[in-house]
């Protein structure tokens, strides 16, 4: 696959990713299980009267996505491909609790309309009168991912040249309560709170002024153990000519449940002597909480600095040129992805 | 883009119509319309609608596919797996791994069937059937069935969803990414989408009469349809029947509304023009349109002005299939997909039921019985709330 090149990267999570200058300085932490995210003043990205309508995850969606192309100084891009894990759960909670309470009567469409899980896409599209491809992927956990092997496969068809992707997820309020009930009754639950948050960074086929990484890799998969883990976390450095030695950092989704021994694994063996960083304590659990992960990637490329809240071990390099990012829930929606320098 | 075929080598669906390829064919060339008063969901709006309904209940599509009794499978999930598992054994795959493959789900509302009866009482169940809510559930359950471990992704772009999840997999198969692929579509009916379409006010109260001057909306269906898609190099090495090719695609988006399509077809245009300059052709060479044709004011207007754009007042015999099914959200794209395939395959194409009279500002007429011609090219639409239209073209196969 050809390279493509990141032009600009904006978080939207419970940490002030979007206001804070300095990376990952100013941590807050959290009470409860959940982690809500730090919105920012809706009005300098949309209009008051489009806002009203909008739940969070499409606000959030549509300003992280606007901040990207602003950052990119992009003004339309080629195509708009987004995931989500959830989709607009507050939406389809608000029409379901309509439904429900009221013997399917007295309803209006507004939250039904908005419900679909291609929303944020559409709003976005909408909102830049952007007519070119546009494609959701609910990929639970690699729904993000999904998103930017696509943008990938087009980058290097040369379908498009540049390309806005993005990830999103809103925690909602009454279906976040039953997971977290039905969460807590497993024997090793996950640990880190639930949160929520919109990602969104622009691609590109050539490299600009103000490309700052590289994406050079990216492979999901549906099964692994840790039994199969270390062959194809190699398998898919070889494809991309490296080797475990290359990775400079190796940024981890534990979530501190059962399943973070495939993690574990990788960490005790081929990724012993590499940096070590982990992120959903900051963020929290969500389908695209991954994308946090990649964010946090390009900016320690760009900074070449790590903040020592991500790091999981004290081992440090140099530089950071080649970070690999390991995903997967529950043993399922693996996802490996490689960030370079450029 | 990289120039590999794309061959379909197997197809499975169910629907209204039928629980097999050969049931659908048979309804589609006898006018056996799938279309009646709701069976399986107790709704209040039961008088008022009539929707595309596979009459099977859960219980009894579970035990096609052997299911303890209890277990977290959506609607959505059953007729997926009912559906993906016939595409797997028409495509005579025996070691489903032994090349490249991947599977591209679809789905619109997921396993909402099931998350509506436990919302709003937290208990013992719903605390196994949580997971099935999202969209990735069933197309976990699909790949788990088919023994696919490998590249798994779902698409959601509401009823464009499915001619998503095959394009992409057309073109992981064309730049060599992966050599076989199980694509398609499903959505279970739910009082969700039921109340949605209702309050949108796009639900006929009678049989859907597509491009029709007096038509009053659209009858919901539900379906599943997969087909499966194989590489030049997989054809030749296992010698296999070719049902047909994927010719083109296209995928852009009206940027109008929210779920209003444009007045002048902004989006379908695109979406047409981009399919026929990948299948490198001329409008001229498709003989049979399978159109949207939801039978809403909105979408066959904006559709038919849309394919007038590009053809003029020459435009090629063409029918909506949905007075047979309903409109099946999410799966719409694949089980079109399949009724391409059956056209081309025998030369035939498939009545629009119940039309009478033409809309005015389009003077369209469509094909109302079935009609044997040669085809060689069959171009498909589907167009989906938030602007996302697509359009399929299929060739025949050799």
């Amino acid at each position: 696959m050809k390279p493509c090149y990141i032009n600009s990267a904006v978080s939207i999570s419970a940490q002030d990713t979007l206001n804070d200058s300095i990376f990952l300085e100013h941590i807050l932490s959290f009470e409860g299980k959940l982690a809500r995210a730090i919105h920012p003043n809706y009005k300098l990205f949309i209009s008051p009267i489009a806002s009203r309508r909008m739940a969070t995850g499409v606000k959030m969606g549509v300003a992280a996505a606007k901040k990207a192309l602003e950052l990119a100084k992009l003004e339309t891009p080629d195509a708009i491909i987004t995931g989500t894990g959830i989709g607009c759960i507050e939406d389809s909670e608000k029409f379901l609790n309509a439904i429900l309470d009221n013997d399917e009567q007295y309803l209006t469409p507004t939250s039904f309309i908005q419900s679909t899980h291609n929303t944020v896409g559409a709003q976005i599209a909408l909102t830049l009168k952007c007519k070119g491809y546009n494609v959701t992927y609910v990929q639970g956990a690699a729904s993000f991912e999904s998103a930017i092997l696509d943008a990938q496969l087009m980058l290097h068809e040369n379908e498009a040249n540049t390309i806005l992707v993005g990830g999103t997820d809103e925690l909602g309020k009454f279906l976040i309560n039953d997971i977290i009930l039905a969460e807590e009754a497993e024997e090793h639950p996950i640990l880190t709170p639930f949160g929520e948050g919109a990602h969104f960074f622009t691609l590109s086929s050539l490299k600009q002024n103000n490309s700052f990484c590289v994406l050079k890799g990216l492979k999901i998969f549906n099964k692994a153990t840790t039994e199969t883990i270390q062959t194809k976390v190699e398998a898919f450095l070889k494809e991309n000519h490296l080797i475990p030695e290359d990775i400079d950092a190796i940024i981890l989704g534990k979530n501190g449940d059962a399943f973070d021994i495939l993690y574990q694994s990788l960490q005790d063996s081929i990724f012993k002597y590499t940096p070590q960083l982990h992120y959903k304590h900051l963020c929290g659990e969500f389908f695209t909480a991954s994308a946090f992960g990649f964010w946090a990637a390009t900016i320690i490329i760009k900074q070449q600095y790590i903040p020592d809240v991500l790091k999981l071990n004290s081992i440090d390099k140099s530089g950071y040129k080649n970070v690999l990012l390991y995903n997967q829930l529950k043993g399922q929606q693996h996802s490996f992805t490689l960030l370079s320098s450029c | 883009m990289s120039q590999n075929r794309v061959a379909i080598t197997g197809m499975g669906i169910m629907s209204s119509i039928g629980n097999s390829v050969e049931e659908n064919l048979h309804a589609l060339l006898n006018n056996k319309k799938g279309i009646a008063p709701i069976v399986n969901i107790e709704t209040r709006h039961k008088n008022e609608i009539k929707v595309g309904e596979v009459l099977q209940t859960n219980a009894e599509l579970s035990k096609i596919l052997n299911l303890p009794e209890e277990h977290n499978y959506s609607r959505t999930a059953l007729l997926g797996c009912i559906a993906a598992k016939q595409a797997v054994k028409q495509a005579n795959i025996r070691d489903i791994e032994a090349f490249k493959t991947g599977l591209i789900s679809s789905t619109s509302v997921g396993g909402m069937d099931l998350t509506e009866k436990h919302f709003q009482n937290y208990n013992a169940e719903s605390r196994r059937l949580i997971n099935s809510h999202h969209a990735v559930d069933s197309t976990e359950k699909i790949a788990e069935l088919l023994g696919i471990t490998d590249f798994t992704s779902t698409i959601s772009t509401a009823c464009s969803s499915a001619a998503n999840a095959i394009m992409l997999g057309a073109r992981l198969i064309k730049s060599g990414q992966l050599d076989r692929v199980i694509v398609g579509g499903t959505d279970g009916l739910a009082k969700f989408t039921i109340n949605g379409f209702k309050t949108l006010m796009i639900l006929s109260d009678t049989d859907c009469t597509p491009f029709d001057a007096n038509r009053k909306g659209l009858n919901l269906g539900e379906a599943a349809a997969y087909l499966v898609l194989e590489s030049d190099t997989v054809v030749k090495q296992e010698n296999k029947t070719v049902l047909g090719y994927l010719a083109g695609y296209g995928n852009a988006n009206d940027a109008f509304h929210q779920t209003a399509s444009s007045e002048n077809g902004e989006g379908a245009f695109l979406a047409m023009s981009k399919a026929l300059k990948i299948a490198e052709l001329n409008p001229i060479d498709i003989n049979y349109i399978n159109a949207h044709g939801t039978a809403t004011p909105n979408n066959d207007l904006s559709e038919g002005k849309a394919i007038k754009r590009i053809y003029g007042d020459s435009v090629p015999d063409f029918s909506s299939t949905k007075a047979f099914t309903g409109h099946t959200l999410a799966a719409a794209g694949a089980i079109e997909a399949v009724y391409s395939i059956l056209a081309l395959q025998n030369d035939v194409m498939f009545p629009n039921l119940n039309f009478k009279t033409a809309i005015p500002e389009l003077s369209m007429v469509p094909i109302t019985e079935v009609t044997k011609k040669p085809l060689n090219y069959v171009l498909s639409n589907s167009f989906g709330f938030g602007g996302n239209c697509s359009t399929l073209i299929f060739s025949k196969g050799l």
